[in-house]
């Protein structure tokens, strides 16, 4: 612990992303540009969302971070245990006991309350990039709020999938103003972003922007008036706690075509199956877990 | 239409590179449906004033005065540049030489033609598709080609389809530069078919950049003949080809040559 600053980040360096983050939430959706730093971890796991972190944290502070809506995966472990180390702060697996939670690729199907963050790891910030490559020209269309381009890729998906075929990372409109991309997150996460009671910290390290949602923002997902926007998922319940309304991932679990779904929020499941709800599963396995 | 003031009205009109000259004191009238051609050899400014007109480049001096239809007559290069690129994808169209610049490659011909209406507001995909097969079969591409993406074109029918996307919103003032510029002669004379029925109809008017004097022919009422980034000779299209006053315009007339 006194190896190193609090929150390993030096104090400078949190001050410079507090401003950027202080922009952000002046300015619904809009991507503010900071000076991100190496940190200990490579590009891609999460180095804007750490940065974001490191720069919320006090010592009374309770983290939770998870990866795909789980609290055990590699990357959700390591960074628990980098702020373990370098801040020591307590932690949880606990989504309503969190202060700060850090997610990559999902928001946790407990509603959040106000006090909370939720600091998303973003790895391409602008929604606008496969259709416009340059930098110069996407920043001029922000500012003149210039998104037909965005209908653009919405209408392709309809002309060749008969549907909106993007699953995650489906762009949405802030307070009716700027077009944002919400990090990959499934689709089925959008309904979730507008009028969250919490704040929302959007960090991308390597391309260095955060960009922000404050508490009850207003936030649309974009469509057609024929082809309205749906929030999709497998049309099955969690096979361990039974949940028919939570996000699902689905694990093969043998060479004949058998399979599963389960919660992709380990917590949302484990705390079902603790006040005794159970699956198609769940007798057994849910048991033993 | 309105018949008080010309659509687009361009006065001292000049650009240079450096210390070198664009074009330089460029002024004429345009009036609503009528189309003005620009030739002039390589070098001559043609693209450079084009550009000016545009809202591609901005001119060291002069007015450019749009006659705009919410308020009358505006001088673009006073324009705060939102209101100036919401005029270019409306009331304005540019069609380049080449279409890779002004098509999106990676996107279906149907989108190509569908961004300029997503770009004013509609969302209603039924529409936006209808109204980009009406389009695509005003310039001659048949229809099960609309999700096709324009690099499975012909050139011929890239150009078709770039002037499909740009006439779709029914601008009122169209830029061309060049527009049967690489293509073969049988080709060329389809699009030129095709674009003077499209300009007859719609009434608009158009400032067509070339090289090509049998373009300037078919398609303009009136030419300016331009030389070192200067008006050397204008007046009606078949008075300056049939009775050329300036050397120049006599060497460029008679530098055709007769199929």
């Amino acid at each position: 612990m006194k190896d190193y600053n609090f929150a390993y980040l030096d104090e400078a360096t949190k001050r410079m992303i507090r401003r950027a983050i202080l922009k952000a939430v002046a300015v619904p959706g809009y991507q503010v540009p900071f000076a991100s730093r190496e940190m200990p971890m490579p590009y891609g796991w999460g180095t804007g969302g750490v940065q974001v972190t490191a720069a919320c944290l006090t010592p009374e502070d309770r983290l939770k971070v998870i990866d795909q809506g789980a609290d055990d995966t590699t990357n959700a472990v390591s960074i628990r245990k980098f702020f373990q180390r370098t801040a020591g702060i307590d932690v949880t697996e606990r989504t309503h006991e969190a202060t700060i939670i850090q997610t990559r690729h999902r928001i946790p199907e407990a509603p959040l309350t106000e006090g909370q963050i939720l600091v998303y790891q973003v790895p391409i910030p602008e929604p606008l990039r496969f259709l416009e490559p340059r930098e110069t020209e996407t920043r001029r269309m922000h500012a003149l709020e210039e998104y037909g381009l965005m209908h653009v890729k919405l209408y392709e998906d309809i002309a060749r999938n008969g549907e909106i075929a993007t699953a995650y990372a489906y762009p949405v409109k802030v307070q009716g103003r700027y077009v944002m991309d919400p990090s990959p997150i499934p689709k089925f996460d959008n309904p979730k972003l507008s009028d969250c009671a919490a704040l929302q910290l959007f960090g991308a390290g390597r391309e260095q922007r955060i960009y922000a949602l404050p508490p009850h923002t207003q936030v649309v997902s974009l469509d057609f008036d024929d082809h309205p926007f749906v929030a999709a998922k497998a049309p099955h319940a969690c096979d361990l706690c039974g949940d028919a309304a939570s996000y699902l991932d689905e694990v093969i679990t043998d060479d004949a075509g058998g399979r599963m779904f389960v919660c992709s929020d380990t917590d949302h499941c484990a705390t079902r199956r603790a006040s005794g709800h159970a699956g198609r599963l769940g007798g057994s396995e849910g048991a033993a877990a | 239409m309105t018949g008080a003031h010309p659509l687009l009205s361009v006065r001292d009109l000049t650009r240079s590179y450096g210390t070198r000259r664009g074009c330089a004191d460029i002024a004429f009238d345009l009036w609503p449906g009528e189309v003005m051609g620009i030739v002039g050899e390589s070098g001559s400014g043609k693209s450079t004033l084009l550009g000016c007109l545009a809202g591609h480049l901005v001119p060291d001096a002069g007015r450019v005065v749009f006659d705009t239809r919410a308020e009358g007559p505006r001088d673009v290069l006073a324009m705060a540049e939102p209101e100036r690129r919401m005029l270019a994808r409306t009331d304005w169209a540019f069609v380049h030489q080449n279409p890779r610049d002004g098509l999106r490659m990676g996107v279906s011909a149907g989108g190509n033609v569908g961004e300029r209406l997503m770009a004013v507001g509609a969302r209603h995909y039924g529409q936006i598709r209808s109204q980009a097969l009406d389009w695509l079969g005003r310039v001659e591409i048949a229809a099960d080609r609309i999700d096709d993406k324009p690099r499975q074109f012909s050139g011929g029918m890239q150009q078709r389809l770039q002037i499909a996307r740009n006439l779709v919103t029914g601008p009122r003032l169209v830029f061309m530069d060049e527009p049967t510029g690489g293509l073969d002669v049988s080709v060329q004379a389809r699009l030129l078919d095709l674009l003077r029925g499209l300009v007859r109809q719609m009434g608009l008017s158009a400032v067509i950049v070339t090289h090509d004097l049998a373009v300037v022919r078919l398609l303009a009422d009136r030419l300016m003949v331009m030389k070192d980034g200067l008006v050397v000779e204008q007046g009606l299209t078949d008075q300056v080809l049939d009775d050329p006053q300036h050397p120049y315009t006599q060497l460029l007339v008679s530098s055709v040559l007769q199929a």
